[in-house]
């Protein structure tokens, strides 16, 4: 992957250990598709409450998420902790550009939001959960992601 | 225990699950909490000629395994530990639902929205296929969603991230009180 700055959150480090080395990440979903559905966060309901600002739930659990993984990031900065294969742990820096994909985006990615009900993560959860239609939301927003890709020259960043 | 697990989660329990897998991946492999370039990689995956998409998407290979693992854990939920009672969402948003067509609050989702019957219809081409395509469109512009910015990158102290979460919000707003009484 190259270290451009379009590739904003992929990982800075690269190599797969094979299948072996994938299985942690396969619990950490299991994990995740536990907690997003016990947790209703993939809930259509849920996520019209939190933007008709009518209970505490959502912000709760963003916020809360947000604070355990600032304080985490916060002392692996400090102390300079290496990963377990030995790699320092570096997060890359999102580029400011002129703001526009960020406001623009952001803005785009919201209205989306709050059509489905549901990020990219609960998306995969309510496929999980047997609401096999969401498979449709999924495939929309790859053809998204793709029409992105191919705008992309065009686009203001 | 049991039914403590089989009752929904209240926020300060699935809040903090959620937040400390930020660190488990970076400790894990180095690797940063982001789930939308799954979507990037599957497009990197098909044979297409578009720059964006020209680089190896084995690399992400952990994170596709991740989201497969969603599924499957989503669905140990399900049929495990018990929960498709309704969603208790307050009096105020069934109040407002109602009052925009809203009348089956069983599911996880308004299955009278969100079902194969009602895909072609307006709404369903509205909520499922364009929501889809913008959520997609959107994180990809942004370079992130919920999770690449709202989490890992505020915990980061980022200010895009901050921006793109202001915009995630503006977007919401704009389509829960302008876009959603047009479209149900």
């Amino acid at each position: 992957m190259r270290p451009s700055k379009n590739t904003s959150v992929a990982s800075p480090s690269t190599g797969n250990k094979g299948f072996m080395g994938l299985i942690p990440y396969f619990l950490i979903g299991i994990y995740f598709g536990i907690i997003f559905t016990k947790s209703e966060v993939i809930s259509w309901f849920r996520i019209q409450e939190m933007f008709r600002f009518q209970a505490f739930h959502m912000y709760g659990i963003i916020g809360a998420a947000v604070v355990v993984a600032m304080i985490s990031v916060f002392l692996i900065k400090r102390y300079r902790l290496k990963s377990l294969d030995g790699v320092e742990i570096v997060i890359p820096p999102k580029d400011m550009g002129s703001g526009t994909r960020y406001w623009l985006g952001g803005t785009i990615f919201g209205l989306g939001w709050a059509l489905t009900g549901a990020c990219p993560g609960p998306m995969f959860a309510l496929v999980g959960n047997g609401a096999l239609v969401m498979l449709v939301a999924i495939l929309s927003a790859v053809a998204g992601t793709f029409a992105y890709g191919a705008l992309r020259p065009k686009l203001p960043h | 225990m049991i039914e403590f697990i089989s009752q929904p989660w209240p926020w300060y329990v699935a809040g903090p699950l959620i937040g400390i897998v930020v660190p488990a991946l970076l400790l894990l492999g180095g690797k940063v909490f982001g789930i939308s370039e799954n979507l990037r990689h599957v497009c990197a995956m098909m044979p297409t000629k578009v720059e964006f998409f020209q680089y190896e998407w084995k690399n992400g290979l952990w994170n596709l395994t991740m989201i497969a693992g969603v599924v499957a854990g989503a669905w140990i939920a399900h049929t495990y530990l018990g929960s498709s009672d309704p969603v208790a969402i307050s009096e105020a948003t069934k109040t407002d639902l109602t009052a925009l067509g809203v009348t089956d609050f069983s599911g996880l989702v308004p299955s009278q929205l969100f079902s194969w019957d009602n895909l072609f219809s307006g709404s369903g081409l509205s909520l499922i296929v364009l929501g889809g395509f913008l959520v997609g469109f959107g994180a990809r512009y942004a370079g992130g969603c919920t999770s690449g910015h709202a989490i890992s990158g505020l915990a980061d102290l980022q200010l895009p991230s901050l921006i793109a979460v202001i915009g995630f919000f503006a977007g919401g707003l704009i389509a829960t009180f302008l876009l959603l009484p047009i479209i149900l």
